[in-house]
């Protein structure tokens, strides 16, 4: 092998690594560069979402499952975070990890009797869930504070250093997000993850090759609900203030559409929908008022020339046609 | 190694199978063969978990598999193929062997989110034994491509190595050479041939006569659910009621 060829295969074989390290740069060098509050707060609310569509893209890409729910879990972490920290005054971190905790038994329950559905049955039982949480933020007022929010919860912080403004929290928001992104990046990796291509390809081939069909549905179920609910806990902490509106059937669809548009299965593919989506209605106005139009119109056509997703889809038209060309080259 | 005992499926009042009973011996190639509609995919579900025998015995190194989930049975050690080709076509021909070691790769959710070194370590074994089985099959420079584009033959080629590369117990192949010209039918053949030199037992459904009496050690026949021959090659060559229920009738249409 040539000096050249060394490096290209070195940097091939550690693509992965090297792309984290990449971006884990970028981000800890990006507030140097810009230091707009107002964008950094943009940036700071992809990276809520993107911890969100992360867990998502497992279920829905992996697993091959359909979830219109995950705003509940998203409004439970965020809500459970308020409570905790307001009502019970348990300080902020014990209080994520134990709303996680809690969040994480509500799934299992949850998921244990939906994740016997499939397809459009399983997207509407996630549905009415997304919809109970709802109602039960918006009507229950004397402990989530109804239609008029919750405020006054404390910033997250480190014995006296609080994470209160926009840089700082940059870069607690984005170390959050990159822990998650490397955490999906290696489950996918692994012979875990390949479970779960197997049983969004076929499930009784998947279970003929061994996996645990039932289980592993409901593992990556949980996994992303608890992946929801931490990316809750932090926008309730990030903005010291929550309102059921943050949480609606709205909300789960938007997180679909980011997965949609990062692709099925491209962990990289969530980052880039989350921030597409989120940046949307700030590019144009009209996006802003004609939101749901917009997004219903964005996801109708994707699926309609994509159904993998516009990033997925993409990358998987290039694979192919790169492949072709080689088996076209080998045979003359 | 794998026993039958009076196994039977109805699916509603219809009896798919009915007291099916032989044994699959370690080491050799065992062929079930059968008219369309004998049975013969039913009793494979049977084998592998996919249906529950409605009554009789099945077992594995005695063990009894009646009850157990599929993938449970998988663990045990058997492995299959698929009539109609279930790879995984959005996979690369590499990841969609490496679906075959998944039970080798690990359960814990935890620890493939963490990627400790032992991890690393084992992934980059069992990726070698996937390079390593794709070299068997003739497939190891077509490892990073998308298992959708490739030819039939070659799809075909990959189930197979997905099913053996995890050095399973007893291999279950369902008319692995259904829908392949002559020359890959030949390729499959010598294939078999050797994993049965190698000592792989193996149960063969197929169609293909010719390759059936070729590299059989012992034919199975079914025929409407009941079975009604069991032997070498020879003997069930001349069988008379296989002869009648299968064979005689292949000629009178040939």
């Amino acid at each position: 092998m040539t000096h050249k060829q060394k490096i290209l295969y070195f940097i091939y074989l550690h693509r992965t690594g090297l792309t984290v390290t990449g971006l884990s740069i970028t981000l800890l060098l990006y507030p140097l560069y810009e230091n707009n509050p107002y964008t950094l707060g943009l940036t700071n609310l992809i990276a809520i979402n993107a911890i969100v569509v992360l867990g998502l893209n497992l279920f829905i890409g992996y697993a091959g499952q359909i979830s219109l729910g995950h705003a509940a879990f998203f409004g439970l972490g965020a809500y459970g975070s308020a409570i905790a920290t307001v009502t019970f005054e348990i300080s902020p971190w014990p209080a994520m990890f134990l709303v996680a905790v809690i969040v994480a038994l509500v799934a299992l329950l949850v998921g244990i009797p939906i994740l016997r559905l499939s397809g459009h049955y399983l997207a509407m039982a996630t549905l009415g869930l997304s919809f109970v949480v709802h109602a039960i933020l918006l009507q229950w007022d004397e402990v989530t504070g109804g239609p008029s929010g919750f405020s006054g919860i404390p910033y997250l912080s480190f014995g006296s250093f609080q994470f209160d403004d926009e840089i700082r929290l940059h870069y607690l928001l984005w170390g959050f997000t990159l822990i998650s992104l490397l955490l999906c990046l290696n489950l996918v990796r692994s012979g875990v993850g390949r479970g779960l291509s197997a049983l969004s390809g076929d499930e009784v081939a998947a279970e003929a090759l061994g996996v645990n069909t039932r289980n592993a549905k409901i593992k990556i179920f949980v996994l992303s609900a608890v992946l929801a609910s931490v990316a809750g806990s932090l926008f309730a902490h990030c903005y010291s203030f929550v309102s059921p509106d943050s949480f609606d059937i709205f909300a789960s669809t938007d997180m679909v559409i980011m997965v949609v548009i990062g692709g099925m299965g491209s962990i990289w593919g969530s980052l880039f929908g989350a921030a597409l989506i989120t940046l949307l209605p700030e590019w144009m106005d009209l996006f802003e008022t004609y939101k749901d139009f917009v997004h219903g119109g964005i996801l109708v056509v994707i699926l309609l020339f994509l159904p993998q997703g516009l990033v997925t889809g993409l990358v998987d038209m290039v694979k192919i046609k790169l492949a072709l060309r080689r088996q076209k080259d080998a045979a003359t | 190694m794998l026993q039958l005992e009076q196994v039977s499926k109805n699916f509603g009042g219809l009896p798919a199978l009915s007291d099916v009973s032989f044994t699959v011996p370690k080491g050799k190639l065992t062929a079930l063969i059968g008219p369309n509609g004998a049975g013969k995919s039913t009793l494979v579900n049977c084998v592998t978990g996919v249906l529950e025998p409605s009554s009789g015995k099945i077992y594995f190194q005695q063990q009894q598999l009646n009850n157990l989930p599929a993938h449970k049975i998988s663990r045990l050690g058997i492995s299959r193929t698929f009539q109609n080709l279930k790879i995984f076509p959005r996979l690369t021909v590499l990841d969609n062997i490496l679906t075959g070691l998944t039970r080798e790769g690990g359960d814990s959710m935890l620890l493939a989110m963490l990627r400790l070194p032992d991890l690393r370590h084992r992934e980059r074994q069992l990726k070698l034994r996937a390079l390593e089985s794709l070299d068997r099959f003739g497939l190891a420079d077509k490892a990073n491509w998308p298992v959708g584009i490739l030819a039939y033959g070659d799809k075909k080629r990959v189930e197979l190595a997905r099913a053996t590369v995890g050095q399973p117990q007893l291999i279950l192949l369902d008319e692995p050479v259904a829908g392949l010209n002559s020359e890959e039918t030949a390729a499959v053949g010598q294939q078999l041939r050797l994993m049965r030199s190698s000592g792989h037992t193996m149960l063969l459904i197929e169609h293909d006569m010719e390759l059936v009496m070729d590299i059989a050690d012992q034919v199975v026949v079914l025929d409407s659910g009941r079975c009604i021959a069991t032997g070498t090659p020879d003997e069930i060559r001349r069988n008379p009621l296989v002869l009648e229920a299968y064979l005689g009738r292949m000629d009178a249409t040939a």
